[in-house]
């Protein structure tokens, strides 16, 4: 019966295994399927697995020069940023940067005023209506969680900014769209968001090749959909360690208290 | 401990269930140490409300098989997940809005303003999968050792239905978040209701509470999910009333025939119990610690939208081979009805089961089919989690036969055919056998 039990283990691994997608398809040029990503090793992975803070706070620049002209982050508040390594005066000096609308004011109007860290991050556009009007019909997603809603998000979201290349001869691409093969359907409606290296100057003098660039952004990303990783991984690595220990005891004292059942 | 060596009792040798009742509960009175004849405190206290007399009994009086092996633990175990949800679930309902525009996030707001919102959410939602590791294991352990066969069959029906309202619970708790797997997993699942003939339609528009899923629909889940739990601890002392009632099956699946045969509960499996929590605990803190959304679905951190159908959708792994059942039946009102039936055959397993020996140890031939029953039924999940296109219906309609066959062909009629190993004489033996 025990072997039987260790296939049971397996269940939700079982479950989880997708049906892979045929390696040598015939026709690549016609393919629709995404790939799937390439694996790195990323710092916040593993049991003991850290937040790289200076690249999360590069990736937040990323975030800030490149990403947010589009994409909005609406779970996060500008004191957040205080969790990966800016200061107070600096998270104030970030907010006030931006305008959000409060009221009404006793006069019954409403008012813009400087963003403040307990706001939430300022949206791009007012509603879902406008961000499509300006992309062409598409909606360009909240990245607050954006690791966690894809399969595989860390590797997902550096094999899909890393991955536009032009389409093959004979795949018809439609128009206004962009051929990225780790995309589901390989039309994506972004166009490549990190072409060049320099594209952003690092205030840490970090060289901004575009390797590193994606990199520092999906740190961020990471940082911003499980901004607990680093924490839960220290509690659950104290927890199996003493949860081991008193499995030990308890099997020694269960042992010690069944010895003279006969 | 006196009761074990205790040789006055007389030894009997039960044939029939209702002589096996006799016998248990003949040992059971047998064993004579009361705190509430030798303390006065007690004495008054349980005079007035027994609860003294209760927990002794459980605890001290009540014989239990001493050969229980570790597959045993499951059911507390079960039991003390449901703590864990019912308390975890507790505080997650003090911060979590039922309403469509505010549900996802809120559980958002669970998860980063609230001070270890994401702990308690975690524990909820890697808890459930872990409540149904449980479930799925202690019915495995009854299906291999005739758990179900007279007299228990009240308490195996107790189960059945713990394991219906658990299942119902889960599917409405996955609905709360309010993500894309939530919305189109509450929509396909309560549309199965509209394959009812004639009153399809409306039964499930007064589900819903309107024409789609929506925020009717959402707030009556919540409630719902909110008083099922307490349905359930409600079964579970039932189940509890009915196990004390009968005594528990043993792994040699023999009667118990004299105080030799048994242990009491303290301090023999508390400690037991024990070690089977902190190494389920460590199972547990894997996945809540370092893989906390490996056993959920990401298109779930994703808000509902009615508007996006996703590419594939799929229930919590713990549904899967019912999925898969009801997929691989080309009709939609036989496949609700077969994927139903799967469960509700269980039910009628104390009577389709004909043979005489309860474990599955003793019969050779039993144990391969039984085998294959575990492994068609991992494989079923699989299916239930593939699309349902190609070789994958045809395996699904395959594996579903023999989910079927199993319960209605094998069950009934292996027995005529079997050679059963010799049984040990008694449950002591059977100790003897395994530990001495």
């Amino acid at each position: 019966m025990k072997k039987y039990f260790l296939i049971l283990l397996f269940i939700p691994n079982l479950a989880l295994a997708n049906p892979s997608h045929s390696d040598n398809n015939i026709d690549e040029s016609k393919a629709t399927f995404a790939l799937h990503p390439k694996k790195l090793n990323w710092e916040f992975e593993g049991f003991f697995g850290r937040f790289d803070k200076a690249s999360i706070q590069r990736g937040y620049q990323v975030y800030k020069e490149v990403c947010s002209a589009c994409h909005s982050l609406k779970l996060l508040s500008y004191r957040n940023l205080q969790d990966i390594g800016f200061s107070e005066a600096e998270v104030k000096q970030i907010a006030s940067e931006y305008l959000v609308t409060d009221g009404p004011n006793d006069d019954g109007e409403m008012f813009e005023r400087p963003a403040l860290p307990s706001d939430k991050f300022a949206s791009p556009y007012p509603n879902e209506q406008s961000a499509r009007s300006a992309n062409g019909g598409a909606y360009p997603p909240d990245l607050s969680l954006i690791i966690k809603a894809r399969h595989d998000g860390p590797n997902y979201v550096y094999s899909l900014l890393n991955g536009y290349v032009d389409a093959p001869d004979g795949f018809d691409l439609a128009n206004g769209k962009n051929y990225n093969p780790y995309f589901e359907g390989r039309q994506i409606s972004m166009p490549a968001p990190i072409n060049d290296d320099g594209q952003v100057e690092y205030k840490d003098g970090t060289i901004a090749t575009k390797e590193q660039m994606i990199i520092d952004v999906v740190n961020f990303l990471q940082y911003a959909s499980e901004p607990e990783t680093e924490h839960r991984k220290k509690m659950g690595v104290r927890t199996m360690i003493f949860l081991g220990i008193l499995l030990v005891l308890l099997v020694l004292a269960k042992r010690a208290i069944w010895k003279n059942v006969k | 401990m006196s009761t074990n060596n205790d040789h006055k009792s007389h030894i009997n040798d039960p044939k029939t269930p209702n002589e096996e009742l006799q016998v248990f509960h003949s040992i059971h009175n047998d064993i004579d140490q009361s705190i509430t004849e030798k303390s006065k405190i007690a004495g008054w206290i349980n005079d007035r409300l027994p609860i003294i007399a209760t927990l002794e009994n459980t605890l001290k009086k009540h014989p239990y098989p001493k050969n229980l092996s570790y597959w045993w633990n499951f059911g507390s175990i079960a039991g003390i997940c449901l703590v864990i949800q019912i308390l975890s679930g507790l505080f997650l309902a003090m911060h979590y809005v039922p309403n469509t525009k505010h549900a996802f996030d809120s559980v958002e707001h669970i998860m980063r303003d609230v001070n270890y919102g994401w702990l308690i959410r975690y524990i909820h939602a890697v808890g459930a999968s872990m409540f149904f590791v449980a479930l799925y294991a202690h019915m495995i352990r009854s299906l291999y050792y005739g758990s179900y066969k007279a007299p228990r069959e009240v308490l195996w029906w107790a189960g059945i239905i713990i394991f219906l309202v658990t299942m119902a619970t889960a599917f409405m708790g996955y609905v709360l978040p309010w993500g894309q797997m939530s919305f189109w997993g509450a929509t396909v699942i309560t549309n199965l209701f509209s394959a009812i003939p004639v009153i399809g339609e409306s039964i499930v528009q007064w589900l819903w509470g309107g024409y789609s899923v929506d925020n009717p629909t959402l707030n009556r889940f919540f409630v719902l999910h909110f008083l099922m739990p307490f349905l359930i601890v409600g079964i579970v002392l039932i189940h509890l009333m009915a196990l004390h009632t009968a005594g528990s099956n043993n792994p040699s699946g023999v009667p118990m025939k004299s105080k030799k045969d048994s242990i009491p509960f303290h301090p023999y499996f508390t400690i037991k119990d024990m070690v089977g929590f902190v190494a389920f605990f460590l199972v547990f803190g894997y996945f809540l610690f370092f893989y906390p959304n490996a056993l959920g679905h990401p298109d779930n951190y994703i808000p509902a939208n009615p508007l996006v159908t996703p590419a594939h959708i799929v229930p919590e792994w713990y549904f899967l081979p019912f999925y898969a059942i009801l997929r691989a039946v080309p009709d939609k009102l036989g496949g609700v009805l077969m994927m139903f039936g799967a469960i509700i055959l269980l039910f009628f397993l104390p009577y389709l089961d004909r043979s005489k020996v309860r474990s599955g140890a003793y019969r050779p031939i039993f144990r391969k089919f039984f085998y294959l029953f575990v492994i068609n039924f991992v494989f079923l999940g699989w299916l239930g989690k593939s699309p349902a296109e190609g070789w994958y219906i045809w395996a699904s309609r395959l594996t579903t036969m023999y989910y079927y066959a199993y319960f209605l062909l094998i069950l009934p009629i292996l027995p005529r055919f079997e050679k059963t190993i010799p049984l040990p004489d008694s449950i002591d033996e059977h100790y003897k056998q395994k530990h001495v």
